[in-house]
């Protein structure tokens, strides 16, 4: 039994190997590029939409709502970002249903360069929204002695994205394993559901604590008194 | 006992340990999260939208806690960084 799907290797040459956790999260890529390809190939402002621009327009058209709640001013900034990754983790989440299928987020490399992904966005952000010198004096609030801490807590929180998703997922796979061998009829069907609502909320909790990290990066003054 | 029974059997009993101590007060802060996320929606609602969300952010952070300590019981139990070190280590002798 492995823990992680780094320690199945698919090809290797030399000091290069190719482990399944890549070669999922490209075939991913290629089937998330491929679909939104297909999709958006006929797009049309008329009356008559096809079913895939309908639904592409409820997906754009929730994820802006969802943002704006939480408190994301101007969320059609930040859209492709957030959006895709709340789609890639959701989707490799739910091909669990797949037999044979490995999800790359039970993986600690791709959640943590998820998670890395965060933490270099989130200043990029509040810098282009804000500009530098604004930016890095929010570091200095409430005083200078949170500087340590709020420097610390950019980190920790990128920790605790990586090794909430990883942890999450790799538990679910876990699990599963374990019940396939001590009681393999039904309860393993109950606990892959279960593994698919996990999924799901993980991917929109991670979405959404992005949303938050990155609201709170791009907030300026003004917005931050009212 | 050798030095691999020493680190197996504390191993062992550390992750059982692990998992079992630290889900307890993750359970209780689930607990007492949801039990007042339920007395908000019976008083408001009007606010279901905003109260379920943010119960499921909320949530997904505590329980976050319980998955540490579970990653921590994993790698113990499965990727043992200790008992890999004293096998290479016997082996190359």
């Amino acid at each position: 039994m492995h823990l992680t799907s780094d320690d199945v290797v698919v090809w290797h040459y030399g000091f290069v190997k190719l482990n399944l956790t890549i070669l999922t999260t490209w075939v991913l890529m290629l089937i998330l590029v491929g679909g939104s390809a297909l999709m958006t190939r006929k797009l049309s402002d008329g009356i008559r939409i096809s079913r895939w621009q309908s639904f592409l327009e409820i997906l754009v058209t929730f994820f802006l709502q969802q943002f704006e709640e939480v408190g994301l001013p101007n969320p059609a900034r930040y859209l492709p970002y957030l959006a895709t990754l709340f789609l890639f983790i959701a989707i490799a989440n739910l091909c669990t249903v797949v037999p044979g299928y490995e999800p790359p987020t039970g993986s600690l490399s791709t959640t943590a360069a998820l998670a890395l992904s965060v933490l270099i966005a989130v200043p990029l952000y509040g810098i282009r929204e804000r500009g530098l010198g604004n930016f890095l004096q929010s570091y200095l609030k409430p005083t200078v002695i949170m500087l340590p801490f709020n420097i610390i807590s950019e980190f920790s929180r990128t920790l605790a994205l990586a090794v909430r998703l990883f942890g999450n997922m790799m538990s679910g796979a876990m699990i599963l394993a374990i019940l396939l061998t001590i009681a393999p009829l039904v309860f393993p069907l109950l606990m892959s559901i279960l593994g698919l609502l996990t999924g799901m909320v993980q991917a929109y909790i991670f979405c959404i604590l992005a949303t938050v990290y990155i609201a709170a990066a791009t907030r300026t003054r003004d917005e931050e008194t009212v | 006992m050798d030095i691999l029974s020493i680190i197996a059997v504390a191993s062992i009993i550390t992750a059982g340990l692990t998992t079992g101590i630290g889900c307890i007060a993750p359970a209780l802060g689930e607990g007492r999260a949801i039990a007042s996320a339920l007395t908000s929606l019976a008083q408001q609602p009007d606010a279901s939208a905003t109260i379920t969300r943010t119960l499921f952010v909320g949530l997904a952070m505590i329980e976050s806690v319980a998955i540490y300590c579970l990653v921590i019981s994993m790698i113990l139990i499965f990727a043992n960084p200790f008992w890999n070190y004293v096998i290479a280590h016997a082996g190359g002798h």
